[in-house]
C-alpha cells in the first residue's frame, strides 16, 4: 500500500513537471481570478424592519465569505488536479465548485437585488418590466404570490427566482435547491434567499412573515436591467 | 414499502366524520363518492412529548432552540403529514393515481422530518444524565473502536462528513448488515433501505442557528455533551422495528 502511495506520487511528480509550464500559466490566471466578497451598496442595519442588521452582517460577512472561501479553494484544487492529469481529482471538485460557486453567484445576485425601503427598495416594478409582469403572470400582485408560495413550498434549502428565458422572453418563477444556481436558457432578474439563516434570527420558524417582508426590499430597478439586458 | 415506510406503519381506518366540510347537506340526496369520502378517513399522528424539559439539554442546546424546533418545526411536520395523508386518502379512495403521485413529495418530506425528530429527541438527554455517558453503551461503543479506532475517530469521521452537508439534512450512525456506518441524509429524507439508525444529529440551520449562528463545528462539538448512549445502545443491539417504536405510540 505505501509502495503503491509512492510510485502514484512519483507518477504524479512526473506529470507535474512534464505540465509545469500549463500549471504556471493556470496558477497565474488562478489569482488573477480569485473570487472576492463584493461590497454591499448598502449599509448592514438598512433593511431593517424587513431585515435586521445582525442577519444581514452574518449573512453577507460570514456566510457569503464561506461561499467566497470555498469556492477559491475549490478553484484552486481544479488547478492542482489539472496540473497532475489527474481527471478524477478534477472531476471531485464539481460538487463544491457547483455549491461554493453558486452560493457566491446566488449571495451576489441578491445582495443588488435588495435596497433599503424608499430608497431604491420596495414599491412595484414599472415600465417594460411590469408590462412583461402582467402579461406572463397576469399581475404583479399574481407574481407575488406565486413566489411566496414557491418559496413556502421548497423542503430544505434553496433559493427562488423570477426568471426570463433568453429565447422568448418569457418570465416565470422557479426554485433551486441548496445553492443550484440558475443556469442554461434561463436568466436570474430577481433571487429571494430561503435558507433559514436568511431569516432566522428574527422571523425564527415564521417564514411566510419573512417572504412577506422581503417585497419591501425589492429593488425593482436592478431587476428592470437585468430584463432589459 | 421502501418508498413510502411510513404507510406500513399507518392504519386505515374508517370512521364517521364529525367534520361539517365533509358531511353533505341532508336536504340534497347524497353522492354515492360523497359519502365513500366522508366515511374514509385516517388515524393520524401526534407529535411525541420530549423525555426531557426544553432547558434540559443547556447549555449545549438552548431551551429556547428546543421550544421552537419540537413545538413549532416538529409540529409542522406532523400537521402537514397528517394533511397529506388525508388528501392521500380521498385519492386513493377515488382511484386518483395522479392524485396520489403528486403527494408522494410531501408524506416523504413531513414524515421523513416526523420520522427524523421523533428519533432525534430520544437519542438525546440531559449531559447530568448517566445516559450521556458513553460507558452506557459497551456493545456499541466495542464496534465503534472497531471501525474507527476509537470514540474520538469516529467522532473526527461524523464531523467532517456533517460539516461536508451542502444544504439542510442530517447525518446518522447506522447498522446494516456489515457493521456500523455513517451516512447523511438530505433535507428530511429518512434512513430507508433497512439501516438501523443508531443516532442522528439535526444539522439544519434551525437546529442550531439561535445559539451557534454560523458555527455550526461549534454545535457539533457540544453535541456530544448531550447523546443519549443508552439509547444508541439498545438501538443498536435492537432491530429497526425497536428504534421505530417511537414512531407507532405517536399514532
Ligand atoms: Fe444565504
Ligand atoms: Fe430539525
Amino acid at each position: 500500500m505505501a509502495a503503491l502511495l509512492r510510485t502514484s506520487a512519483l507518477r504524479a511528480g512526473l506529470r507535474a513537471r512534464a505540465a509545469k509550464s500549463t500549471a504556471a500559466m493556470a496558477s497565474t490566471t488562478f489569482v488573477r481570478g480569485k473570487a472576492t466578497l463584493p461590497d454591499l451598496s448598502y449599509d448592514y442595519g438598512a433593511l431593517e424592519p424587513y431585515i435586521s442588521g445582525q442577519i444581514m452582517e452574518l449573512h453577507h460577512s460570514k456566510h457569503h465569505q464561506t461561499y467566497v472561501n470555498g469556492f477559491n479553494a475549490a478553484v484552486e484544487a481544479v488547478a492542482e488536479a489539472e496540473a497532475k492529469g489527474d481527471a478524477k481529482g478534477v472531476a471531485a471538485q464539481a460538487p463544491l465548485i457547483n455549491f461554493h460557486g453558486g452560493g457566491h453567484v446566488n449571495h451576489t445576485l441578491f445582495w443588488e437585488n435588495l435596497a433599503p425601503n424608499g430608497k431604491g427598495g420596495g414599491g412595484e416594478p414599472e415600465g417594460k418590466l411590469l408590462t412583461a409582469i402582467n402579461e406572463d403572470f397576469g399581475s404583479f400582485e399574481t407574481l407575488q404570490k406565486q413566489t411566496n408560495a414557491a418559496l413556502a413550498g421548497i423542503q430544505g434549502s434553496g433559493w427562488a427566482w423570477l426568471v426570463k428565458d433568453k429565447t422568448s422572453g418569457t418570465l416565470s418563477v422557479v426554485t433551486r435547491p441548496n445553492q443550484d444556481p440558475i443556469t442554461g436558457n434561463l436568466e436570474p432578474l430577481l433571487g429571494i434567499d430561503a435558507w433559514e439563516h436568511a431569516y432566522y434570527l428574527q422571523y425564527q420558524n415564521r417564514k411566510a412573515e419573512y417572504f412577506g417582508a422581503i417585497w419591501d426590499v425589492v429593488n425593482w430597478g436592478t431587476v428592470s436591467k437585468r430584463f432589459e439586458n | 414499502m421502501k418508498l413510502l415506510p411510513l404507510l406500513s406503519l399507518f392504519p386505515v381506518c374508517i370512521f364517521a366524520s364529525t367534520n361539517p366540510d365533509l358531511a353533505w347537506n341532508s336536504d340534497d340526496s347524497p353522492n354515492p363518492q360523497d359519502l365513500h369520502l366522508t366515511t374514509m378517513s385516517v388515524g393520524a399522528y401526534n407529535l411525541p412529548a420530549l423525555p426531557y424539559a426544553y432547558n434540559a439539554l443547556e447549555p449545549s442546546i438552548s431551551g429556547q432552540i428546543m421550544e421552537l424546533h419540537h413545538g413549532k418545526h416538529h409540529q409542522a411536520y406532523v400537521t402537514n403529514l397528517n394533511n397529506a395523508l388525508k388528501t392521500y386518502a380521498s385519492a386513493t379512495s377515488s382511484n386518483d393515481i395522479a392524485g396520489q403521485i403528486a403527494l408522494q413529495s410531501a408524506i416523504k418530506f413531513n414524515g421523513g422530518g416526523h420520522i427524523n425528530h421523533s428519533l432525534f429527541w430520544e437519542n438525546l438527554t440531559p449531559a447530568s444524565s448517566p445516559d450521556a455517558k458513553p460507558e452506557s453503551a459497551p456493545t456499541l461503543m466495542a464496534e465503534v473502536a472497531k471501525t474507527w479506532g476509537s470514540l474520538e475517530g469516529f467522532q473526527a469521521a461524523i464531523t467532517k462528513t456533517l460539516l461536508g452537508l451542502q444544504g439542510s439534512g442530517w447525518g446518522w450512525l447506522v447498522k446494516d448488515s456489515q457493521g456500523l456506518r455513517i451516512v447523511t441524509t438530505k433535507d428530511q429524507d429518512p434512513v430507508v433501505g433497512g439501516e438501523v439508525p443508531i443516532f442522528g444529529i439535526d444539522m439544519w440551520e434551525h437546529a442550531y442557528y439561535l445559539q451557534y449562528l454560523n458555527g455550526k463545528a461549534a454545535y457539533i462539538d457540544n453535541i456530544w455533551n448531550v447523546i443519549n448512549w443508552k439509547t444508541a445502545e439498545a438501538r443498536f443491539i435492537g432491530t429497526r422495528e425497536d428504534a421505530f417504536k417511537i414512531l407507532r405510540a405517536s399514532i
